[in-house]
């Protein structure tokens, strides 16, 4: 039975480097993915590439790659990533550079775009499922339209002889797909195996969150040396059997409770997990511990896919402006609510125009509300005040009512901050299959 | 006692949804679990934040419930006002629920 060993470089866009180095140096790995593309991320990267047309991918894109093609190149391991973002192939084209820079001779680098379906939601009658308004009536406001790809250009290009893959909005656990359907020549309508290897690419695609990363708790849920975590490992076979590991000696652990709080992440019907691949079924799902640090999953099936795709949306929803300030000690809590009293008063009396405004007192209630019971006194408050403006002019003025609490507000406040941003938020369409036609350019080093 | 010392968690979020799974940490107290930590209580424990309607999935192999709270980030993950705009930390506040002991 013939088995590969796929690893996951990152989490997110921000990650930590060095896992995927220890992956691609110590995990004896035949791929390694980076899912590095977050919903809001797409959006801002479009902005990038509107103001220079060889941007709009990746920030850390150059850095990821320095640090693992060589090992790579020389190990034989093929990488898939969304690290393209709004441009694919300016990222692509990147890879190229780094690659000749470093002398690293022959290589083949895919650039997989053709799910930017913004000029196409525009003109479209296409509701947007929160809202249930057409797409086209939000255009003059829409900065970015993403569909979600699956996994056949990828298994193209792999077929091809893509060493290298660099995607825009592709969905993240098909980045996972895409190689066992490719090493295994899975029929893409095999739903049952599809469905596992979407398990698969779900498991792992949110790197250290499955080998025990933003799992701790101290203890009741120990986990070793998390500075040094290493990053997921999935052994697949032909058959679809899967085992969950990590690199021999790395930080963190793989146990059947680190695999059962990922598995449902995001997750919400867990018989009904939709892709751009399959229509995947966790709800019969098992995870088993076959040795120290290696879980054996099973029980994963797989229905027919639907015949749309998900489509993020972007779009400017205005500004926020926010503005903090901390007290402490002997009565911090009553001054903390007392210069929350004034800055609401002040944003009356001066008439700042909020569509949304919102007072915490962080250490108190920024995070649960009022879900908690009471605790005894704090003996530190952070006093917060956000809210949501049409312009950003009136989004500065909240941080500076805040900021003003220094000479005019309570006693013994400190560390003031205040910012003002342009907001980009994301809503969601679904769109015919058929209208998104992924486009593959291959570059060589 | 409460839910934290039988039970771990995480949250999830897609848009203005967040998901929270509730999973024992011993099979034997699922029963229990799923029987006391109904949709209802947790819409009810989570009032002022969760504003729409939560439905419950059971995973009984993986001793483990999942919670979908409908309208529960602000409006949205990515324009919401709150400080945790995710609200990844709901996960612990469901494990403050007070749950009875066992008989």
């Amino acid at each position: 039975m013939r088995t590969i060993r796929i690893g996951s470089g990152a989490g997110y866009s921000g990650d930590r480097i060095e896992p995927a180095v220890e992956l691609a140096e110590k995990g004896n790995i035949n791929y390694l993915v980076f899912e590095c593309l977050a919903e809001r991320t797409i959006a801002i990267a479009q902005n990038a590439k509107l103001n220079d047309p060889t941007k709009g991918y990746d920030a850390l894109l150059a850095e990821r790659f320095e640090a693992v093609l060589p090992i790579c190149k020389k190990n034989g391991i093929k990488i898939i990533t969304n690290m393209g973002a709004a441009n694919p192939q300016a990222g692509a084209a990147k890879v190229r550079e780094i690659a000749a820079r470093l002398d690293l001779g022959k290589l083949k680098i895919a650039a997989i775009s053709g799910d930017d379906v913004v000029e196409a939601l525009k003109v479209s009658d296409t509701k947007i499922l929160e809202t249930g308004a057409p797409a086209s009536s939000m255009a003059d406001v829409l900065v970015s339209a993403n569909a979600y790809v699956g996994a056949a250009p990828m298994v193209e290009a792999l077929a091809n002889g893509a060493d290298v893959i660099i995607t825009g909005r592709v969905a993240d656990p098909s980045m996972f797909l895409a190689p066992q359907i490719h090493e295994f020549g899975w029929s893409q309508d095999d739903w049952d195996k599809i469905g596992k290897g979407t398990a698969v690419g779900h498991l792992l695609e949110c790197g250290g969150q499955v080998t025990g990363g933003y799992y701790a708790e101290p203890g009741k849920k120990d986990v070793a040396d998390l500075a040094r975590l290493g990053f997921p490992i999935a052994e697949v076979s032909e058959d679809g059997a899967i085992v969950i590991t990590k690199v021999e000696g790395s930080g963190g652990k793989v146990t059947e409770h680190t695999c059962k709080e990922q598995i449902l992440y995001e997750v919400h019907d867990p018989k009904t997990y939709l892709t751009p691949d399959v229509t995947a079924d966790f709800s019969q799902i098992t995870f088993t511990e076959i040795a120290p640090n290696r879980i054996s999953v099973t029980g994963v099936t797989g229905r027919a896919r639907t015949d749309t795709l998900k489509v993020s949306v972007g779009y400017k929803d205005g500004y926020m402006g926010e503005g903090q300030m901390s007290y402490a000690g002997p009565g911090a809590l009553a001054r903390g609510q007392l210069a929350l009293d004034i800055v609401k008063e002040r944003l009356k009396i001066t008439g700042v125009k909020a569509s949304e405004l919102r007072f915490d007192l962080i250490g108190v209630n920024a995070i649960h509300a009022d879900v908690l019971a009471p605790a005894p006194e704090p003996t530190e408050v952070r006093v917060r005040v956000t809210g949501r403006c049409d312009t950003m002019k009136e989004a500065v003025r909240i941080g500076n009512e805040v900021e003003t609490l220094y000479t005019n507000g309570p006693a013994s406040g400190g560390g003031a901050t205040k910012s003002a941003k342009q907001v980009v938020a994301m809503l969601s369409a679904l769109f015919p299959r058929e209208k998104v036609i992924p486009v593959i350019d291959y570059l060589e080093a | 006692m409460k839910l934290f010392d039988i039970a771990h968690s995480r949250t999830g979020d897609k848009g203005n949804i967040s998901n929270i799974s509730v999973i024992v940490y011993d099979q034997k107290d699922y029963e229990r679990v799923r029987e006391y930590v109904t949709p209802e209580r947790v819409r009810a424990h989570f009032k002022g934040i969760v504003n729409g309607e939560v439905v419950r999935y059971e995973i009984p192999t993986l001793g483990a419930l999942n919670f979908v709270m409908q309208d529960a980030l602000g409006g949205g993950v990515t324009r919401s006002l709150a400080l945790d705009a995710h609200g990844k930390c709901l996960a612990s506040a469901l494990l403050a629920m007070d749950i009875p002991a066992k008989n």
